[in-house]
């Protein structure tokens, strides 16, 4: 078991003739992705990696059956296309795109109010399911599977703790990047909550940054209903406040947002935090270790 | 992206919200033009930076005649001012605002952000006008109200006005303040800000309700479709190495310390910053060279780092994902030949062709020192610029 995908999950590609969206098409496939088809306005007709491309997104729904989307498109014209998404009905749309306007993304918000899609992302990674499925820009042989799930705001700092779990013969049962746009679709409630009901999730990583108050929200969920151990990790300990670091999300503004009130919240709600970035897997080792869990999520043989 | 006060209020002439006459001025006799101009009986000499705390540092002056306008014009063009949002080194004062005074019968505060728990743009207003929003909301809690405005049918005359009644706007001029918070959040919407703040809002003794300050912030994702806002753009009150990381697409912020970082990844790069001071050392820069890094962006990434005359040794910290360690040490190696490095450089690299990006970097013959993973790393740089 996993969550959100798994190795039936079929899957469409919008704006699968750019650059990117190609590049990734041919990793996907390699990977071992169901994708069924492509989406780009005007290209309707031809054929890309031996993939039908349509005109739109419910076009392509109806002739391939796909649930799922995955969105490559310009930031320009991306709110349009998970909007497109939201409209042909699919389970999942998951969006890479990074740089959309946040009043954009407020309007896609409200318009997907009662909606049945699930948005993950803008400015995301994307979402793996180890050795069945993955939707995204994710290196996909550092994962390993198993029973550990992963949930973060920064795409490569979710490869770093994916790496450590795989060195210490941790596999993982899915990783979700959530993005780090102040706007988003699915946020780590969302996720801990499928992972809490997931039977084959053991532990869960969750991986934050300053910014909002996401993460203390996570962390009163998490004391209230969270059967499972969660450890967690907040980048920008050292980022001065008023500057936006990298992701449009992550800015420390009016003194709220900071790393310090994040990790004070998370252990005061049982969240182990981890010290530094290159400890994030020993810390669960040694959650795992407290609950006796440790044997259950050795998936196979540690290199370190 | 930051405007002046002056720029602000340009805009916001534009969505019929009320302002104070007035005009830039680059010299002391473009001041006192401006004044002239303006023939009001009291002149306000605005200092323009894009900090807020001008009036504490001095940068806000008021003068009775033509005279007095010439003196504070020029005190205050050229003067450094030091204000609780512009760090200790300050910043210089190459234009003013020569502003009409006006009759002030009480200040309040009024502000549009984007509310990221409810995905939406907020109205907030008080009665504190003046005070910074961040100490009303410390201190008086209470006397801060909101209204949630619904993009789909944008800000309500109903909300706009219940705000006014709720911070106690004489209720004669609720109609004014209700047009004016209108004016605003259209100027919010239709030019992509982030912050529209307006401290003091405030009425006057004429019966008017006006902005006496704006600070206007915009979402740089959503300048490609604000070109006149773009055109505000002052290249002087920017960092030049900011300026000049944005020119080839790195994500670049100058910090005070001595050790220089580049790290693919807005997370990684934070996280690099964390465990250099987590190891005693401190952190020159933030620097996020992006997913698609190429030889050409990692040479001007070198460039942009050494150019801060502070570094005293580099980090690289890689987790090639899509991006290939193999171009990353290329690019390095590249890098440093160009630009003739004589400082330590630590480089940890892991992921998508690790080995042979670690064979590259061995066999340059170039004095790199390699690192097994980011702890390593920080704690060998370190220990190199001690």
């Amino acid at each position: 078991m996993s969550i959100f995908i798994n190795k039936d999950t079929k899957v469409i590609v919008q704006g699968i003739t750019g650059s990117v969206g190609l590049f990734h098409t041919q990793q996907m496939l390699e990977y071992g992705t169901k994708i069924v088809g492509g989406v780009t306005p005007g290209k309707g007709g031809t054929e890309v990696e031996g993939l039908p491309v349509f005109n739109t997104v419910s076009e392509a729904v109806k002739a391939t059956g796909a649930t799922a989307s995955v969105i490559y498109v310009p930031p320009a014209f991306a709110a349009d296309s998970i909007i497109e998404a939201v409209d042909a009905e699919l389970d999942l749309a998951i969006c890479i795109t990074e740089g959309i306007p946040v009043l954009d993304m407020v309007n896609v918000k409200r318009y997907m109010q009662g909606k049945k899609t699930r948005l993950v992302g803008p400015n995301c990674p994307g979402v793996i399911t180890p050795d069945e499925c993955k939707i995204g820009i994710m290196p996909g042989y550092i994962h390993t599977k198993g029973h550990v799930g992963v949930v973060s705001r920064s795409g490569t700092l979710t490869y770093e703790a994916v790496h450590q779990l795989t060195q210490r013969g941790i596999g993982q049962s899915t990783a979700v990047g959530i993005g780090g746009d102040p706007v988003n679709g699915t946020d780590f409630i969302d996720v801990l909550k499928a992972f809490n009901e997931d039977k084959d999730t053991y532990a869960v990583i969750m991986i934050g940054e300053i910014g909002g108050t996401a993460e203390e929200e996570a962390a009163e969920w998490v004391k209230a209903n969270m059967t499972k151990p969660v450890v967690g990790f907040i980048g920008g300990q050292t980022a001065p406040p008023g500057k936006r670091m990298g992701h449009a999300g992550a800015i420390i503004s009016g003194g709220k947002g900071t790393a310090a009130e994040k990790i004070k919240t998370m252990q005061e709600c049982g969240i182990k935090v981890a010290e530094t970035p290159s400890v994030m897997g020993e810390t669960l080792v040694s959650a795992l270790e407290e609950k006796g869990l440790l044997e259950s999520c050795k998936t196979h043989k540690a290199n370190v | 992206m930051n405007i002046h006060e002056y720029q602000g209020k340009e805009v916001l002439r534009k969505y019929g919200v009320a302002v104070p006459n007035g005009k830039v001025a680059y010299s002391v006799e473009e001041a006192v033009e401006a004044a002239k101009e303006l023939g009001s009986a009291v002149t306000v000499v605005k200092a323009q930076i894009h900090a807020g705390g001008r009036g504490k540092a001095g940068g806000v002056k008021v003068a009775k005649n033509l005279d007095e306008v010439r003196t504070y014009a020029d005190e205050i063009l050229g003067k450094v001012l030091v204000t609780h949002q512009t760090g200790p080194e300050g910043k210089e004062v190459k234009r003013l605002l020569i502003e009409e005074g006006c009759d002030i019968k009480k200040e309040y505060y009024i502000g549009l952000v984007l509310d990221r728990a409810t995905s939406s743009v907020v109205l907030m207003g008080s009665e504190e006008g003046g005070t910074e929003i961040e100490e009303v909301a410390e201190k008086t809690p209470e006397k801060i109200f909101k209204e949630v405005v619904d993009p789909a049918i944008g800000l309500q005359a109903f909300q706009a006005r219940r705000l006014a009644f709720n911070i106690n706007i004489p209720k004669e001029l609720v109609n004014k303040a209700a047009k004016f918070m209108i004016g605003l959040y259209t100027a919010f919407v239709e030019k992509d800000c982030s912050i529209a703040e307006i401290n003091p809002l405030v009425v006057t003794g004429d019966g008017n309700v006006m902005a006496l300050d704006a600070k206007l912030n915009f979402d740089s994702n959503a300048l490609y479709r604000q070109k006149d806002i773009l055109a505000y753009r002052d290249l002087e009150e920017e960092d030049q190495k900011e300026i000049e990381a944005s020119k080839y697409d790195l994500s670049y912020i100058s910090l005070d310390g001595n050790i220089g970082c580049m790290v693919n990844g807005a997370g990684l790069a934070m996280a690099t910053m964390d465990i250099i001071k987590h190891y005693q050392g401190d952190p020159a820069n933030f620097l996020d060279v992006g997913g698609g890094a190429t030889a050409e962006k990692v040479t001007e990434a070198f460039k942009i780092i050494l150019s801060d005359k502070n570094v005293k040794g580099i980090f690289v910290n890689i987790f090639g994902g899509i991006m290939k360690c193999d171009i990353i040490a290329n690019g390095v190696v590249e890098a440093t030949k160009q630009v003739g490095l004589n400082l330590p450089l630590v480089v940890r690299l892991e992921g998508t062709n690790v080995e042979l990006g670690k064979k590259i970097l061995n066999e340059s013959g170039l004095n790199i020192t390699s690192a097994d993973s980011m702890a390593d790393g920080a704690e060998k740089i370190v220990s190199l610029v001690k």
